[in-house]
């Protein structure tokens, strides 16, 4: 499973919106990765995801494997739409 | 009996516990471990501890600033939940390497790795990780680290120096008193235990080196007396002390429902400063006339970016509402000089208090200033909103200012939205410049408020943080008085008025000078307002004109004190 994102958030994916997005897959037993310029890190850590210092406007890919894939990308997807972090693309 | 001596700087008697602001002592041996169990379990025990305490903080913080600010300690949890993180401290561990050191390493690595992004805001958050780690290794050496946001009972405390983010941190209610190493009249721990109404003693150069963490102390915040292992007997005596004190309070009390009047019936407004929303509470319990001072950088503080105009708008309504029609002046953003913005990276100066701040900022930086004006211009439809903008050194920023001001205004009006169409505009007088041409800036501004902590300042040439040059801090010198008066004279003739935020207005000695020279507007912490209509209302401003011209003629500052407490200070 795999679905890409434009970020809007004025500020980028910052320490806020970073934690919503990694506080909501953790529970998920797959394994998510989040692509941005070619560098993948495990979307379940923010440390992974902050170093990435992503910008307003980039695309990122969130990428899940596993038997609960479906929905981390569907949790992933609402989180970004209503807590206006970024959209589908 | 051991005493310690320094500058009372805020009125009281405190007898409580000391808590020592001190960096706790982190220190560790880089030792290898042979059991790796034990020391997974201890390290994996220490992380269910720190989340637990950062959980609890991070209640605390929601509870008392909101959601928002907040989020950081949730973010700081996360840390600790990191795999990543955690995964290469348990690596290290596996191969026999203790839980500190691991911890230390890779902590180090990962503060290295956001410090090396050329972003400032991820070179923040590096310190995000550092605050983490130090937690997680007291936790780990079973050291308790001072949080000053969660305090359980009462406390007196001693530090070297308070920051403007420290006190926005601390826990208020159970705070009976500070004292501090350095400082002076104006330093932060200063004005906020003013507005606390407890007492302050500060430049006591030796407090946190002699008192000891845990230590009961006696503070008496009249004479600036520090007592450490009291007898019983001097126990006493300050708990009977404080009794009195108390019962002169309720004496005071009875000026709260009364107007601010001299004796032969002079009007004047005495008003209170506050820095959030929550302040108010304290100036409407001591009968205040109104707000003399918001200052608004406090709601910018203490966070990770500046306030949206959403969250402005409800915290001046917020003020205006409970000031139900009293008069609320609020100051635009006055950051820059001692207080800085976590998010808005300001220069390193040499001089900042002479350099890039309050003013000079807000008209460079446009976008955020007009946020902050739009927000006050929706909130004037709810109360009796005047603005002033501080630091105003020359016409022309005054005039920039107020132009923006007013764009703003038409923009909202064309959206539809209701703004109050008598909301005053004026400036602080705080740079000797502006005094002297006070009579040029009365044409065109609504008021004017003095800020006597700057006014003096810079009239004296005299850093208000530099202990070294602390005496020159004199608000009775004669210039200080002169330009004053030159103040006063030039807004009355063009029928304007003068208010006074600065620390003086609540003075004594000034209190009587500055009822003869006409002040309008005494604008001072909460807990001075009662004590100053009570002095107002001794005096008769008549009588009190025939000594100004004798006081105006008085060559030094000493001189002028000496005056005024020989002939001006009516005491019961």
């Amino acid at each position: 499973m795999k679905k890409t994102f434009k970020i809007t958030t004025p500020e980028g994916l910052h320490a806020r919106p970073s934690a919503l997005l990694v506080t909501a897959v953790t529970p998920f037993e797959c394994d998510v990765l989040l692509t941005y310029n070619d560098k993948s890190v495990n979307l379940k850590s923010i440390m992974g995801v902050m170093a990435l210092g992503i910008l307003p406007g980039s695309i990122v890919a969130i990428s899940a494997e596993g038997a609960d894939a479906d929905k981390l990308i569907q949790t992933v997807s609402d989180i970004m739409i209503t807590k206006g972090i970024g959209e589908e693309c | 009996m051991l005493e310690i001596r320094g500058i009372a700087v805020s009125e009281g008697i405190a007898l409580a516990n000391a808590y020592c602001l001190m960096e706790p002592d982190l220190t560790f041996e880089r030792v290898t471990i042979a059991d790796i169990n034990t020391e997974l379990t201890r390290f994996k025990a220490a992380v269910v501890q720190t989340k637990a305490e950062l959980q609890e903080i991070y209640t605390i913080a929601q509870g008392k600033f909101g959601d928002e600010e907040a989020a950081i300690f949730a973010a700081h949890q996360l840390l600790l939940e990191d795999p990543e993180m955690l995964a290469a401290i348990e690596g290290k561990i596996n191969i026999g390497i203790s839980a500190e050191y691991a911890l230390d390493e890779v902590s180090k690595m990962f503060i290295a790795m956001f410090e090396g992004i050329d972003n400032e805001y991820m070179q923040e958050r590096a310190a995000d990780i550092r605050d983490v780690s130090k937690r997680l290794l007291a936790h780990l050496l079973g050291v308790e680290l001072p949080d000053i946001s969660r305090l359980s009972s009462d406390v007196i405390i001693v530090a070297e120096d308070l920051t403007p983010s420290m006190t926005a941190q601390l826990d208020t209610k159970y705070v009976k008193g500070f004292i501090t190493d350095i400082g002076g009249r104006t330093s932060h721990s200063a004005i906020l235990a003013r507005t606390l109404g407890i007492p302050a003693i500060v430049g006591t150069k030796t407090a946190t080196q002699v008192i000891k963490q845990g230590a009961p102390i006696i503070m008496d915040g009249i004479n600036g007396k520090i007592l450490l292992d009291a007898t019983a007997e001097i126990s006493q005596f300050y708990v009977r002390q404080q009794q009195i004190q108390q019962q002169l309070q309720g004496e005071l009390n009875q000026f709260r429902s009364l107007p601010s009047i001299s004796a032969d019936g002079l009007r004047v407004e005495i008003a209170g400063n506050i820095g959030k929303p929550e302040d108010v509470e304290m100036v409407n319990n001591a009968g205040g006339d109104g707000i003399g001072l918001f200052r608004t950088e406090f709601l910018y503080m203490e966070r990770q970016e500046s306030p949206n105009e959403e969250e402005q708008f409800t915290a001046y309504r917020t003020v205006l509402e409970k000031m139900q029609g009293k008069p609320t002046i609020v100051r635009t953003l006055d950051i820059g000089g001692d207080k800085n913005l976590p998010y808005f990276k300001l220069p390193v100066e040499m001089n900042p208090f002479l350099g890039y701040r309050a003013i000079r900022i807000c008209l460079s930086h446009q976008e955020m200033f007009r946020t902050q004006l739009r927000a006050l211009l929706r909130a004037s439809a709810f109360g009796n909103l005047k603005i002033m903008f501080p630091m105003i050194a020359t016409l022309d920023e005054f005039r920039l200012a107020k132009a923006l001001l007013l764009e703003e205004k038409d923009h909202l009006k064309s959206e539809g939205i209701l703004v109050s169409e008598t909301i005053e505009v004026g400036i602080m007088i705080e740079i000797p410049s502006a005094a002297m041409i006070a009579d040029i800036f009365a044409k065109e501004v609504d008021f004017f408020s003095i800020g006597t902590n700057d006014l003096i300042q810079y009239t004296l040439a005299t850093d208000r943080m530099n202990e070294n040059v602390s005496y020159l801090y004199q608000p009775y010198h004669p210039a200080i008085l002169r330009l004053i008066k030159t103040v006063i004279d030039a807004a009355h003739q063009h029928d304007k008025w003068v208010g006074m935020c600065g620390e003086m207005a609540g003075d004594e000695v000034a209190i009587p000078i500055l009822l003869a020279l006409g002040l309008d507007e005494f604008s001072m912490t909460a807990s001075s307002i009662l004590k100053t209509r009570a002095q107002i209302a001794k005096y008769s401003q008549k009588q009190l004109l025939q000594h100004i011209e004798p006081i105006l003629k008085l060559s030094t500052a000493s001189e002028v004190e000496e005056y005024v407490k020989k002939y001006l200070i009516i005491h019961r």
